[in-house]
């Protein structure tokens, strides 16, 4: 491979390596060109046709993110043709669903009529979804397209809510295939690919049935992968909007592999969990790490001290528990020494917190009986 | 884990073993299904049970409950037998390979076969395809762990991983998958009878010379303390007063759930601190409410050791406060002033007393975590340990005898159980049965069985069964199922009603204190 090999992109000459595609020599210098079936490190496709470039001496225009890049070649990522390429796929991509985000001209009775129907379907009375949180329709505004050229399509399958994570609303699906890709090649789940032919193509589940009698195992990367509103979160549609929430990057807190997640958070409330796409996991989440947030604001959660009396627990104010307890271990410490106390500190919690924990084992009760949960 | 998780994928062959990984580290998983999909790296899966992950393996041996360090030898055996062995490894890096030679003899495929099960054609390829690999990697859990001879298991892991010269380098290592998100950090932290931070032993009177020095405290405890499962017993007699548990169910997870409850209850004083009323919690004599993940600052250490943060997204309910506050009262109020601004203030100081924390800073992780040993503020940190020698210098070769079980099926009690994790469950469920879509993917318990003990059993499908072992007897639902092998039914332990662990065996691994949770003998019959 010749690291001096170089290209010309937009008139601007780069260097790149053997096997880089247009796209990513492009993206590494900061030239943005759009895609939508694109998924890092998955094979490129090139279904989607968005990121066509016009290369010179080729005779047609060709997707970045599958034409590997070769010494001499000049390629231009927004020429007219490129343009007028692109338009035309968003325009077809727009017909072909629910994609009620008000991009779609509202200057004839077309336009009522439309969000009628998507009402209808939906079962909601606001406008998609992932309005605000969809690449389409980001690309829709940025080429200036709207879904009137072409007649909009019916839906032609039902929207699946039958399992208790996973919308997948076939209306917006725009058969890109990052969900599958994500699952067949990210998390190697193997549960979802394509189905039917043509017109007729869908996305299918185990000869398609239901997700949830499927090899589905709801890890959503599926979810997170989606550029539209085909597959939502079943709690977060309709409920979360992204201009609503805050995001807050943290670590999972069940098994020790210690993924990163962005919480999203509204009115003092995780609504939605994403992958970060950082080591180790690289925006992969299980169910667990994905759906199982409900537990920290659930209305069982414990919220003042309790002490027990005559076998009953009562409410207590934390200086009477904690003088409480701190007696009780007093006269444990002084009267039968520290071994007589046990401490078991907990793998749930921080450093910090298991750092002070076995601190007040040994400095304050002086015993070493400090252990957790390793061996259970 | 001595390699990093991204390392899998730079594995030629994977050795996974008494794990489940699947279902109890989904996303780690999804690195070993890459690796097996996209980058030709061969599979070995040993599990009795056929779990997911024998899909995508070369070679699954099928052993039988408990006979981990037999086939382990029996690898051993095969590979020197053919001299497959790494010579300048073994030369250069280790000691104690003529006793393990020596000890490796007998195990011959034969004679394998007869402990274990696994037919000497597969266990010779399985050894040939590990031994033949560039990099090899080792991955484990509590399959692993959870027995009597668990630290034997381990060894005769590390043992398989020198013989070939796997570690140290990208994608080798012996890799234990720490199934809590902090684990690694609590025994990081000293959160364990023998250890300060850092693993700094207790009984070194250097060392608490240094904790009493930076504490400012004197007359430090320098005897080993109780491990849990010796906690226990000791309350049990009444030697052990009072308990300060935070964050942990024993009376779920613990093995011989009805000895622990009994032992628990004998306490004069039962403190609980937790975000749930868990089962220990209920039978407290005071609650304290803490607060949970995502309403705290502060790290957690993964299992390979990346110490990465923990962020605030919401306020605590009520007056629930950090955990690591509400024991700063404590000591306050017992006369030992434990005063901190922030968590960011307590990391400060766990990194001056702990080489292996002390180049390691909420700043220096605030996009991405770092590997411990971090001794300085320009260390890169570590990601693969051992690469130029092991801790203790030389790698130490243990010559291991196989043992069995401690308990054995008999007339009574004629088949095996072992327990574990289902994928949408979490341990004691506290956590994840607050999610109603994981309860409807995973609604109670159940017991795997095979076709042919289901009929033997007179047991259908979906029927309910009585399992009772010496200890205690519960229901659950019957699930024939060929994840199951003959011989032996699993159980999860998430589900208090009906506690796999009232059924388990308190047998302890005698230097870990490990609880015997993957081997004890049962009956089972049509529920009453």
């Amino acid at each position: 491979m010749n690291a001096q090999q170089t290209i010309l992109i937009n008139g601007r000459e780069m260097t790149f390596e053997g096997g880089e595609t247009i796209l990513e020599v492009a993206r590494r210098n900061q030239i943005d060109i759009p895609t939508l079936c694109h998924l890092k490190g998955a094979t490129p496709t090139g279904a989607c046709r968005i990121c066509v470039v016009e290369v010179e001496g080729a005779r047609t225009l060709l997707a970045a993110c599958a034409t590997p890049a070769t010494a001499g070649m000049k390629v231009q990522t927004e020429s007219p043709a490129v343009v007028e390429a692109r338009r035309l796929i968003l325009q077809l991509m727009l017909s072909s669903g629910n994609h009620n985000c008000a991009v779609r001209g509202s200057d004839n009775q077309e336009w009522t009529a439309f969000q009628l129907k998507v009402q209808s379907e939906d079962a909601s009375d606001q406008l998609c979804p992932v309005w605000g949180d969809c690449r389409l329709q980001d690309l829709a505004y940025r080429y200036q397209v709207s879904g009137e050229r072409f007649d909009a399509t019916p839906t032609q399958y039902p929207m699946e809510t039958v399992n208790p994570f996973i919308v997948r609303d076939f209306s917006r699906c725009i058969q890109c295939g990052r969900c599958v890709q994500a699952c067949n090649e990210v998390q190697v789940n193997n549960a979802i690919s394509f189905g039917y032919r043509g017109p007729h193509a869908k996305i299918i589940a185990a000869g398609d049935r239901p997700l949830k009698d499927s090899d589905c195992v709801f890890c959503g990367e599926c979810v997170q992968a989606c550029p539209v509103g085909a597959l939502v979160e079943k709690d977060a549609r309709y409920e979360v909007r992204p201009w609503q929430t805050e995001k807050v990057r943290t670590t999972c807190s069940y098994c020790g592999v210690g993924c990163q997640l962005d919480l999203h958070v509204q009115d003092n409330r995780v609504v939605k969990v994403d992958g970060a796409d950082v080591a180790p996991n690289r925006g992969s989440l299980c169910v667990k790490g994905r759906f199982g947030y409900h537990f920290i604001g659930s209305p069982e959660r414990l919220t003042t001290p309790l002490i027990k009396e005559n076998g009953e627990f009562r409410e207590a104010s934390w200086d009477e528990a904690l003088d409480r307890v701190a007696d009780g271990l007093k006269k444990i410490r002084d009267n039968q020494g520290g071994d007589a106390i046990g401490v078991l500190t907990s793998a749930r919690m921080t450093n910090e917190e298991n750092y002070i924990a076995q601190k007040f084992a040994r400095a304050v009760l002086k015993t070493n009986n400090v252990d957790h949960c390793a061996r259970l | 884990m001595t390699n990093p998780i991204a390392d899998i994928e730079k594995a030629d062959v994977i050795l996974i073993t008494g794990s489940n990984t699947s279902e109890n580290h989904p996303v780690l998983s999804s690195f070993v299904k890459r690796a097996v999909k996209f980058h030709g790296a061969k599979l070995i899966v040993v599990d009795p049970r056929r779990i997911k992950m024998t899909e995508f393996a070369q070679h699954w041996l099928r052993p039988n409950l408990g006979t981990d360090v037999a086939w382990i030898n029996g690898l051993m055996h095969v590979i020197l037998n053919e001299k497959l062995q790494a010579g300048d490894f073994i030369e250069a890096r280790t000691e104690g390979f003529e006793a393990l030679r020596e000890r490796l003899e007998k195990y011959t495929p034969e004679f394998v076969e007869g402990i274990t099960g696994i037919p000497s054609e597969q266990l010779i390829a399985a050894a040939r395809l590990f031994a033949g690999a560039k990099a090899g990697s080792i991955l484990y859990c509590m399959g692993i762990t959870q027995h009597i001879s668990g630290t034997d298991n381990v060894k005769s892991l590390a043992n398989l991983a020198m013989l070939t010269g796997n570690l140290g380098r990208p994608g080798t290592g012996v890799n234990p998958l720490r199934g809590q998100n902090n684990v690694q950090g609590a025994c990081d932290m000293g959160g364990l009878p023998n250890v300060y931070t850092g693993y700094q032993p207790v009984s070194d009177l250097a060392v608490a010379k240094k904790m009493e020095e930076a504490w400012g405290v004197t007359g430090l405890p320098t005897q080993v303390g109780l491990t849990v499962t010796k906690m226990l017993p000791k309350a049990h007699d009444g030697e052990l007063k009072a308990m300060y548990i935070i964050g942990e169910n024993p009376m779920v997870s613990d093995a011989d759930l009805n000895h622990a409850e009994k032992s628990l209850k004998n306490l004069e004083l039962l403190v609980v601190q937790d975000i749930f009323m868990t089962e220990t919690a209920r039978i407290a004599d005071v609650v304290l409410p803490s607060a949970c993940f995502a309403e705290k600052e502060g790290t957690f250490a993964n299992t390979e050791r990346r110490v990465q943060r923990v962020r605030k997204a919401v306020d605590p309910p009520g007056q629930c406060k950090d955990d690591w506050w509400i024991t700063c009262q404590l000591a306050s109020r017992m006369g030992y002033t434990m005063a901190y601004d922030n968590s960011r203030a307590i990391f400060e100081e766990i990194g001056r007393v702990t080489p292996s924390y002390a180049g390691i800073t909420y700043d220096r992780i605030e996009s991405e975590g770092l590997h411990w040993p971090c001794p300085t503020a320009d260390h890169p940190g570590t990601p693969i340990l051992h690469a130029q020698q092991f801790t203790r210098g030389k790698g130490m070769f243990h010559a291991i005898e196989w043992i069995p079980p401690a308990e054995q099926v008999d007339d009574d009690y004629p088949l095996y159980l072992t327990t574990g994790r289902v994928l949408y469950q979490y341990h004691t469920g506290t956590m994840t049965m607050k999610t109603d879509g994981l309860n409807e993917r995973s609604p109670e318990s159940y017991v795997e069985i095979s076709r042919k003990d289901a009929a033997v059993h007179g047991l259908e499908d979906g029927a309910m069964a009585t399992i009772a072992s010496r200890r205690g007897a519960i229901q659950a639902r019957v699930k024939v199922s060929p994840t199951a092998v003959e011989g032996t039914v699993f159980i999860p332990f998430h589900f208090a009603a009906a506690a796999a662990n009232k059924l388990t065996n308190a047998a302890l691994d005698p230097i870990s204190g490990i609880p015997e949770f993957k081997v004890c003998a049962v009956k089972i019959d049509k529920a009453a």
